[in-house]
């Protein structure tokens, strides 16, 4: 299983060099790093070439990483029922470079890539409709993002008097607590209350 | 008389619409009573189910798959548990393996069911409902009796399942299954010869096997169409490679070919279940991995290692490797996968939900052009669309 799929990976990397960044394989999985800025190139050839005939787009994601430079992973699923194989392609980006949109080669890409674009506030260009889709009419913001938080910044309520739907302001009656699950034996990185004094 | 300039016609679709299946508000643009235009606007139900995921420890988050496809909660867990095994290299005991392929299976009967005779009543006709929902009802009860509830199961862990089977309900789930292949009998013959459903149905929503491939389709969608694609045969996981079923296959991608291909599917998975009942070894439901799968209550009252895994695994949770992994199943309604990305840590990093409805609902403007404003509820019945799983 892992041969052949690093076989795949190798002509994949013969085929689109110049694009490609890398490949690796993982629990019998199949990911390939791409430039963001030729990504429909790499996905037109993934469609078209018959060794790889993945014409199925399953998916468009994001992953975010705050700390890095380019901090979002923009990951595309494919799925070849032909060969019956499957592939994941990542490019990255920040916030402000956009990704090519690749609904030209997959139609399915639309939604996809609005999705990403409503919950990480990844731009893709040339994207014929890029509205946002899953949250409200008027959202502000980007929820999926590390330092979203996960209670929002507004909530809405009846209210009786104008008679209509109101948003305000988030008002949590305990703060959010958060949890440190980092085994104290284990070697935590930063200093407990107290330890000051042990170094003394 | 001046020559007046016609404008097409704005017609909003729901969200409150019988029809919708759920909040669905569709924008349509109408020339007279063709189609032009669909602009679905979803996201009513949006929970932000992979937020709050990314917040919960992993056994904390499989109760909200049940709340996404809610008409076959297991098969949603299913993906998610699969994802988590891969990460952390688990085996699931065989029995365990048995057991989950019995309830994915129940979960399809109870999707289809759905789906089939509520595409019934959108095209107007009142019985299917009544007639199916008495199935559903029987097998939910079977939901409660391995779980403890009717819908939101929570039933499938990683490592295994939570708790083994009574063996009497293992015998009324068989026994179940023929008097239900009987009730499929008698929604067949209501439904698959009749003139109405046909004429609603036939040629209507056609989709090539083109198309298929182009809106990522899965599941009935591209089988519908002709092409023999089912996860369950071609990527099998589970014991699904030693069980004997067949696949069906549509020949004209049409609302009615769906419909047809959903009851036999229906079919198929009664064979599968009485097989599960018939092959199932015994043994444990669950990985014996004391560092995973928490321990029996029995045993917590009695070892104090187990007394301090049980509270270390209901606080702390475990850790899991670090790595990203796919893991897909078939679902009711098509291809379902859990994209998840560890970082090491007790809780996932990040955790995208694939659901099969939200590619088949952005191909409803290519599948309604050119239809009739009717035949806009007869596609969207014979889509299967649930919007928990389409908002998330």
């Amino acid at each position: 299983m892992d041969e052949s799929l690093i076989e795949l990976g190798e002509h994949i990397l013969d085929g689109v060099e110049d694009s490609m960044l890398g490949f690796n394989v993982a629990y019998g999985e199949l990911t390939v790093r791409a430039q963001a800025g030729s990504i429909a190139r790499v996905l037109k050839f993934l469609r078209d070439d018959p060794a790889c005939h993945f014409a199925t787009l399953l998916d468009i994601t994001a992953v975010d990483y705050p700390q890095r430079a380019r901090r979002f992973d923009v990951v595309y699923h494919l799925l070849s029922m032909h060969q019956n194989q499957r592939i994941r392609v990542i490019v990255e980006t920040d916030e402000e470079t956009p990704v090519p949109s690749v609904v030209g080669i997959y139609p399915s890409a639309n939604w996809y890539e609005r999705e990403t674009f409503d919950m990480y506030g990844v731009l893709f260009s040339d994207h014929p409709d890029l509205r946002r889709i899953l949250t409200d009419y008027g959202f502000n913001g980007y929820p999926l993002r590390k330092d979203f938080p996960l209670t929002g910044y507004v909530e809405v309520r009846y209210d009786d008097d104008v008679k209509r739907v109101v948003y305000e302001p988030v008002k949590l009656v305990q703060e959010f607590r958060s949890f440190d699950f980092a085994s104290p034996w284990e070697g935590v990185e930063y200093l407990l209350p107290g330890d000051e004094k042990a170094e003394n | 008389m001046a020559e007046q300039e016609l404008r097409n016609y704005h017609l909003n679709f729901g969200p409150q619409h019988p029809a919708a299946h759920g909040v669905l508000r569709l924008v349509l643009e109408l020339d007279g009573e063709v189609v032009e235009r669909v602009d679905p606007h979803i996201g009513l139900l949006h929970r932000g189910t992979e937020k709050l995921i990314e917040y919960k420890t992993y056994l904390q988050a499989t109760p909200y798959f049940d709340r996404l496809d809610y008409v076959a909660p297991m098969n949603q867990e299913h993906a998610f548990v699969l994802a988590a095994e891969k990460l952390l290299g688990l085996e699931v005991p065989r029995r365990g393996q048995f057991i989950r392929v019995l309830y994915s299976e129940m979960g399809r009967i109870l999707a289809h069911l759905l789906n089939v005779t509520t595409q019934a009543l959108d095209v107007g006709a009142l019985t299917p409902p009544l007639w199916g929902f008495e199935q559903r009802e029987k097998m939910m009860i079977f939901y409660e009796r391995a779980s403890g509830a009717r819908l939101h199961a929570n039933y499938f862990r990683v490592g295994g399942v939570h708790r083994d089977l009574p063996p009497k309900l293992i015998e009324d789930i068989y026994n179940f299954c023929d008097p239900c292949e009987q009730a499929l009998d008698d929604l067949e013959a209501l439904l698959t010869g009749n003139r109405i459903f046909m004429q609603r149905n036939v040629d209507i929503g056609v989709v090539s096997q083109e198309d298929a491939l182009a809106w990522g389709f899965s599941g009935v969608m591209v089988r519908g169409s002709g092409m023999a694609w089912d996860l369950r045969r071609s990527q099998p996981y589970e014991v699904y490679s030693e069980l004997d079923f067949d696949i069906p296959v549509g020949k004209n991608g049409d609302c009615y070919d769906r419909y047809l291909i959903r009851m036999d599917e229906m079919r198929q998975s009664l064979r599968i279940m009485k097989q599960c009942i018939e092959m199932m070894p015994g043994g444990p439901v669950h990985a014996e991995d004391g560092k995973v799968v928490p321990p029996s209550r029995a045993e917590m009252k009695r070892s104090m290692e187990a007394l301090i895994h049980h509270f270390k695994l209901y606080t702390e949770g475990y850790r899991v490797p670090e790595g990203e992994v796919y893991a897909a199943v078939e679902a009711p309604k098509g291809e379902f996968g859990v994209y998840l990305v560890s970082d090491g840590g007790n809780k996932p990093y990040k955790c995208k939900i694939r659901a099969p409805g939200y590619a088949h609902l952005q191909a409803m403007d290519h599948l309604c052009k050119g239809h009739m404003l009717a035949d806009v509820a007869a596609i969207l019945g014979s889509i299967d669309i649930v919007f928990g799983e389409v908002d998330r």
